[in-house]
């Protein structure tokens, strides 16, 4: 199929940034959105201009790297995969296809479609762990069982790639999913008990110093998450930092 | 120089507790004077980074990737072994020592293995403390599954994200370390070079990919994690990214490369559907617990499934062969990597292939959506459940199991595998070849060491599947922190490293003049020409199976396309950008010399052992035929050209298992 591409090109952080077409052609239905970019960007550069700058690494949808706002939808028109599982299956010949990168305060740009979400990164270190050194002299395993509800539970929350997907199909840019979602694992095992109080007081206040939205429930960021990761997190999130406030 | 392996004396079960308890120490104040650059940040490397931090060590920390979560290692699916013996099937540490060392067909080092086997039960008690959510059975304890190349149930699991579970809890770890300041962490930072002072390594030259900016860094010691060479082949499971520059700079200056041929062709993948294919996706090995493996029997099924004429469906099982069923009824499907992809590709090669390319196999999951259907009928005490009951029960069971694989398939196939069976075929996956290290994990350069995938010392000629994910985290937890500790006993008094000297001026002169050759160049042809091009080379040349002609050949390609990578090569833009076309002109440079070791090596192994198949050497029977004088590693040391490099070995001795033909019958 031969396709026209809008594509956001912004040469650096302090550059103001600006839509470009470009036309592809030959693209088979099989192939991966990134494996299109890559047809264009070697395109690009056999015609001596600079290639279009992508996060992009694992490309079976498990890193987080890539992050691709396409046709106004974070990861594209497909559900529950990450734009390096997009397939050109999801469009038709003779299409225009809009490709920004992820937009939100807390996400400044890099170059072109790169963003840096090290807010994410804060975010964990300000309590995303249970504080037990490696020491390897735990207890045995199986010595605490954890119901099997429980534990697929915390792993459904545990599934997050931190993509950045719920940000920046947030109107707020509220980065609640997120968050959430690493609160949840932790609250629904027996080990994230002790610093359970801290922990989202303190993952709660470094979302809101990086700049991040606060959540209206629209949902949006449910629907746009590649893992599928539920607004339940939000839920459970709410509860936990609504009786660690009581303690505190 | 002479190798030394430093194997500690005594039984083989006491050697890694004896050889702790007399090692040097360093005592806790002193450690907050000492540096530690680490290098790659998955299992590996982010479990040793957050260890020596929590041991009070200053460590330095790089990842390529915009935040250490992101290392490849996050995409291992089915699973970690380790000793447990949960199950009552008679695990042990001696068993699980024994099937690591079998499966890699005899060319590992004993005593590294078994103290791999020793500390993989305390990795699990480690990760479950860490709120890693293994799965679990309705009793709250931790469940099993069973993997290729072994008869019991000990790899514990995630859903199908068990890497990246595992790689989360390191990545948690490491937080808390980021947090104290233990860490100070150089996300999208990639090594460029080695410094060493005084024979000894002390820091590395660095690229802020953002910036373009040349960093230099110190250290006492450094760790390479840079995870393995797969993408020398341009086409692998590996990320994108993932990259052997790092391992390759280190063996330039002084660390001897071993066993570069020895590579796992993973028998689960998705079959390639064109030539702008980027990269090849795995199916975890997990799946071959519950599928079978098949090709129709006769030539006309095969042609009329070519030509849309037939369904895979409509074939009776009389019309199936299961072939791995048929060659190895004792391990059937679950037979090791090796195998399973040289029965493959023997299938295909004879012309059974079943998909437009000839290059695919099915994975069937209709018997276990029955067996598992009648299973929960009776569960449910429905008496006569009709056919869609039992498949509709069974459907949720593999759902539930394997659910994640079956999405990712359908979205990259399009097509339903619950309905109709998966196209599989082999892929390469991982490097059981790497960087030489000895029992410390140090590398022929002081001071330095290289752990998880980067280095070549457990896995012998084949890695067992989910021993993988095992080894990065034993070597980071457990081992590494320990060994390193009796190296930088003697570094107390030698204060901070200073980057200013000759050294560091010379590595950063270095590093810069290539990136400015590479901008400066304006060739006709972009990197992926000659990184498509390598891969070729060495797919058909170093492949599932090699021979002395294809290789001899491989060598003098490779070394032809080198030279003209340096006179043609086109990289646009600047270096002081965020250039990602320059990143990768480095990285394919270092393959179009590791891919040349890679043959030679390869040659000079007149055997067949594990992923290492020569044509010339096999049993009646088409299996691998090892040779006794070649039970050694291949250490080569760096002299300029790959053709000039020095072979040095290292015989291996066993003495508490017996050396004999891999059967799996």
């Amino acid at each position: 199929m031969n396709l026209t591409l809008k594509i956001w090109r912004q040469e650096n952080a302090n550059d103001k940034g600006k839509m470009v077409d470009y036309k592809v052609t030959e693209i088979s239905e099989h192939m991966s959105f990134l494996e299109m970019m890559d047809v264009l960007n070697e395109q690009l550069v056999n015609s001596g201009e600079e290639p279009v700058a992508f996060d992009h690494d694992c490309r079976e949808g498990i890193c987080g790297m890539c992050s691709m706002y396409i046709n106004g939808e974070a990861h594209g028109p497909d559900r529950g995969v990450t734009t390096c599982q997009l397939h050109m299956r999801m469009f038709k010949d003779g299409d225009t296809i809009t490709i920004e990168p992820w937009r939100a305060a807390a996400f400044p740009v890099i170059k072109d479609l790169v963003v840096d979400r090290s807010a994410f990164d804060r975010i964990q270190h300000a309590g995303g762990y249970i504080s037990v050194n490696t020491s390897g002299n735990t207890q045995d395993a199986n010595a605490i069982p954890i119901s099997k509800e429980a534990a697929d539970k915390a792993m459904d929350a545990a599934t997050c790639i931190g993509c950045g997907a719920c940000v920046a199909t947030c109107k707020n840019s509220s980065a609640m999913l997120f968050v959430g979602a690493k609160v949840s694992q932790y609250a629904l095992l027996p080990q994230g008990q002790v610093e359970a109080t801290d922990r989202v007081l303190n993952m709660v206040a470094q979302m809101d110093a990086e700049g991040f939205g606060n959540c209206t429930n629209t949902g949006a960021c449910e629907v746009e998450c590649p893992k599928g990761i539920s607004l339940e997190n939000i839920a459970r999130m709410n509860r936990e930092f609504l009786s660690a406030s009581l303690k505190g | 120089m002479a190798l030394d392996s430093k194997i500690p004396k005594g039984p083989l079960k006491d050697k890694w507790t004896d050889y702790k308890n007399h090692i040097d120490l360093v005592n806790p104040a002193n450690k907050r004077n000492i540096d530690v650059i680490v290098v790659g940040t998955g299992l590996a490397g982010g479990s040793a980074s957050a260890t020596l931090a929590e041991l009070g060590y200053n460590v330095k920390a790089f990842a390529y990737q915009d935040s250490p979560r992101r290392a490849h290692s996050i995409a291992a699916q089915g699973g970690i072994n380790a000793a447990k013996n949960y199950q009552g099937d008679g695990d042990s540490t001696y068993r699980l020592f024994y099937d690591t060392v079998k499966g890699g067909d005899y060319r590992s080092r004993e005593a590294n293995v078994y103290r791999l086997a020793e500390v993989s039960a305390n990795i699990i008690d480690q990760c479950v403390a860490q709120g890693v959510p293994f799965a679990r059975d309705y009793g709250g304890l931790l469940d099993n599954r069973s993997f290729g190349g072994v008869l019991v149930s000990r790899t514990f699991y995630a859903k199908g994200q068990t890497g990246q579970q595992l790689l989360l809890g390191a990545y948690s770890a490491m937080n808390r370390q980021i947090a104290r300041g233990k860490i100070e962490m150089f996300n999208r930072h990639e090594m460029l070079d080695v410094v060493i002072v005084d024979g000894k390594a002390r820091g590395i030259i660095a690229r802020d990919l953002v910036t373009g900016e040349i960093e230099r860094h110190s250290a006492h010691a450094v760790v390479v994690a840079s995870g393995g060479y797969g993408n020398v082949y341009f086409l692998s499971t590996n990320a994108m990214g993932s990259n052997a520059t790092a391992a390759w700079k280190i063996h330039k200056k002084g660390a001897y490369f071993a066993n570069p041929c020895y590579t796992q062709i993973h028998p689960t993948c998705i079959p390639r559907s064109g030539d702008y294919q980027s990269k090849l996706t795995l199916m975890s090995e997990s799946l071959r617990n519950d599928g079978r493996i098949w090709v129709p029997k006769s030539m006309e099924d095969v042609m009329a499934i070519r030509e849309g004429r037939k369904k895979p469906t409509d074939l009776s099982e009389d019309e199936r062969d299961y072939y791995l069923e048929r060659r190895y009824p004792a391990f059937g499907n679950l037979v090791p990597r090796d195998v399973a992809s040289r029965a493959a590709k023997e299938r295909c090669d004879a012309g059974y292939g079943v998909n437009a390319t000839g290059e695919a196999v099915y994975l069937d999951f209709k018997s276990a959506i029955q067996r598992y259907g009648k299973e929960q009928a009776k569960i449910k005490h429905i008496s006569k459940p009709t056919e869609k009951q039992i498949y509709d029960l069974g459907k949720d069971i593999v759902k539930a199991k394997y659910g994640n694989l079956f999405q990712m398939y359908e979205k990259i196939v399009d097509q339903n595998p619950y309905e109709t069976p998966m196209m599989i075929y082999p892929a390469v996956h991982y490097t059981m070849g790497g960087v030489w290290v000895d029992y410390n994990l140090m590398t022929t350069i002081p001071g330095c060491y290289a752990i998880g995938e980067a280095n070549f010392s457990d896995h012998g000629a084949n890695r067992l599947g989910a021993s993988a994910l095992m080894q990065g985290l034993a070597d980071g937890y457990f081992v590494l922190p320990y060994t390193i500790g009796d190296y930088l006993a003697d570094d107390i008094r030698t204060g901070k490293i200073a980057t200013d000297s000759p050294e560091f001026e010379a590595a950063e002169k270095e590093v810069s003049e290539r990136i400015e050759f590479f901008i400066n160049n304006k060739g006709t042809h972009s990197v992926d020409y000659y990184h498509k091009k390598l891969g070729k080379i060495m797919w058909d040349k170093c492949g599932m199976s090699r021979n002395e002609t294809g290789l001899k050949e491989a060598i003098i390609e490779i070394s032809e396309l080198r030279a003209d990578f340096w006179k043609n090569v086109n990289v646009p833009g600047t270096a002081t950008e965020y250039n990602e076309q320059l990143a990768k002109a480095g990285r394919v440079a270092d393959f179009l010399e590791l891919g040349e070791l890679f043959a030679k090596d390869a040659l000079i192994r007149e055997e067949s052992a594990g992923g290492h198949f020569r044509e010339e050497f096999q049993t009646e029977d088409g299996e691998a035929k090892r040779i006794k004088e070649f039970q050694f590693v291949s250490a080569w040391e760096y002299k300029g050209e790959p053709k000039d490099a020095i072979l040095h070995k290292e015989e291996l001795a066993y003495e508490n298992i017996e050396v004999k033909e891999r059967s799996y019958k």
